[in-house]
């Protein structure tokens, strides 16, 4: 039985591990190919490890274990030209890309904070998914077969959850404002019958949530922990249930569907 | 391969033709076993042809042909008593529940001024009390399960106050609510209840459209407001069935309390 998105081409951002790895795996699943980036390097705000280029590595394993293409970059999404370089030589490579997942991000949540982090998740989380649009926008509206973009935000893009430390804060801002790129392009894009939508998770079971140090910061105020209960029972979820809300967002099933804030949060967001 | 929905037990409302068929036959396609309930009947002031026991069958023979079972009942979404019986039978015969589709609805077209209070209360009571009776005669099933799906067609008039149809749209910003709610209160047990907003569909009841020239000839100003952002004019029934999939698969487990456009834009635009 042919795939949902057999023939397809996928760039992904963050997808060296957590839930950008689970994106390309799943979608090679359903028979896409795969352009994956992701920094593999520390930013020095975020208090727990980031990705590194073995995380890519094993991605890329996964993906070709079965038997998907992958084309795989280090490439910051701060970094506009090392995006669009990463971009080109992946559509040389695997051909036209229909399906975008822009889920990079960061989230620098410590008890120590320090002011340089606003800007960096602004930067990433904001900025870059402006960049990963822009990037490949041209030669999606080009090739005229249409596309799906899917901007993960976050619970946080919907609600004031986040705490109050300059990281925090600029995580909500940032997540917000993806959603008001998000509504923006899918007006814009619409003519081209390029549909996007966004997704909202609610805690993931991630090396970016679960660390020594995101944890410290969600015991040390019990409003947090309280924000964080979900309305199902369930205190978090899996990676793949985002990949599999992305599925759907990406394939042909989903063809009327633009404009769309998805939440994957068990309810948390209808709780408030 | 496994369908997406194997073994699994879906009650449809509205389900002798259009949107409510096409959900049948969808989850049906993917291993669902199908409850369906319709009026099958006239509902005064329609301004497209009702559904007939005739519709039905139909349903019912298409669903057998992909080697599914299907109890089905002619009963009035508004009749609590018939739908319990329906409800009832039907998880006797075929089981247990796990998913349900409240899509059964009218449309009725009219400027403002020329709604009737038949035509208020026949909405109203079809499209918000009829899900309404839906849930409720269907959750203790799906309590008794262990769990469920319930998705409840809204529209794009349940975000946006779409012109000519009043009544319409007061039933399905109910409906919007409703979902919210329920979903509050059955999430203890593992049920999940969403809310679909089409926009139009090629559908019988989609005929309904043609009364609108005369009155955005009325006034021109609201005619932008029915513009789809896709390039498209209307969508079709399984365009809908497949976010009901979606929904009601295990692969949006964690998603409950959304109100998922399928509407090329319509609300947003």
């Amino acid at each position: 039985m042919a795939g949902q998105l057999e023939g397809k081409v996928a760039f992904i951002t963050g997808a060296a591990r957590g839930q950008g790895r689970a994106h390309a795996v799943r979608l090679a699943e359903e028979g896409a190919d795969i352009i994956a980036i992701d920094l593999c390097k520390q930013i020095e705000t975020v208090g727990y490890p980031m990705s590194t280029p073995e995380d890519l590595a094993e991605t890329v394993a996964q993906v070709e274990a079965l038997d998907r293409r992958i084309h795989a970059v280090e490439a910051d999404v701060r970094d506009r030209d090392a995006m669009q370089a990463a971009f080109d030589a992946g559509v040389a490579e695997l051909g036209d890309v229909q399906i975008v997942s822009a889920n990079a991000g960061i989230a620098p949540l410590s008890m120590n904070p320090v002011p340089e982090e606003w800007q960096d998740v602004i930067d990433v989380n904001l900025t870059g998914v402006y960049h990963t649009v822009e990037v490949v926008k041209p030669s999606m509206i080009a090739h005229g077969k249409g596309g799906a973009i899917v901007l993960t935000s976050s619970t946080a893009g919907i609600a004031g959850i986040g705490g109050n430390t300059p990281g925090g804060l600029g995580y909500t801002a940032a997540k917000h404002g993806v959603v008001g790129l998000m509504r923006s392009y899918a007006n814009q894009l619409a003519e081209h019958s390029i549909r996007v939508n966004t997704v909202h998770p609610t805690g993931v079971n991630t090396p970016m949530v679960v660390n020594d140090v995101m944890q410290e910061f969600l015991e040390s105020d019990p409003s947090l922990s309280n924000a964080m209960a979900n309305a199902l029972p369930v205190p978090m979820i899996e990676a793949v249930d985002i990949s599999n809300a992305i599925v759907w967002l990406a394939s042909d099933a989903a063809r009327y569907v633009t404009g769309v804030t998805l939440p994957v949060d068990a309810g948390f967001l209808n709780k408030r | 391969m496994a369908g997406r929905v194997e073994g699994k037990v879906a009650f449809v409302t509205g389900a002798a033709r259009g949107q409510g068929r096409s959900h049948a036959l969808r989850l049906a396609e993917e291993g669902a076993d199908i409850i369906a309930v319709d009026v099958c009947g006239p509902i005064p002031n329609l301004q497209y042809p009702h559904a007939t026991p005739e519709d039905l069958e139909e349903t019912v023979r298409q669903v057998e042909a992909l080697d599914r079972r299907i109890v089905a009942r002619e009963a009035d979404v508004r009749d609590a008593a018939a739908m319990k019986a329906a409800v009832d039978e039907g998880v006797a015969e075929l089981g247990h529940l796990d998913i349900v589709v409240g899509n059964a609805g009218i449309c009725i077209v009219a400027p403002w001024d020329e709604v009737t209070e038949e035509i208020w209360d026949d909405t109203v009571d079809t499209n918000l009390k009829g899900v309404w009776n839906t849930v409720r005669l269907t959750a203790p099933h799906l309590i008794a399960a262990g769990g469920g799906s319930i998705i409840l067609t809204s529209s794009a008039a349940g975000l946006k106050g779409l012109p000519f149809i009043t009544p319409y749209v007061a039933s399905k910003f109910g409906v919007t609510g409703l979902t919210k709610a329920f979903a509050h209160e059955l999430a203890m047990h593992n049920i999940r209840v969403n809310s679909l907003h089409p926009t139009g569909v090629a559908t019988d009841m989609g005929q309904m459209g043609a009364e609108y020239p005369r009155m955005l000839e009325a006034n021109p100003r609201l005619a932008g407001m029915l513009t789809n952002s896709l390039p498209i004019e209307v969508t079709e029934p399984r365009d809908q069935s497949n976010a009901v999939l979606f929904l009601a698969s295990d692969e949006s487990r964690y998603v409950t309390a959304m109100a998922m456009t399928v509407d090329a834009g319509n609300t947003q635009y």
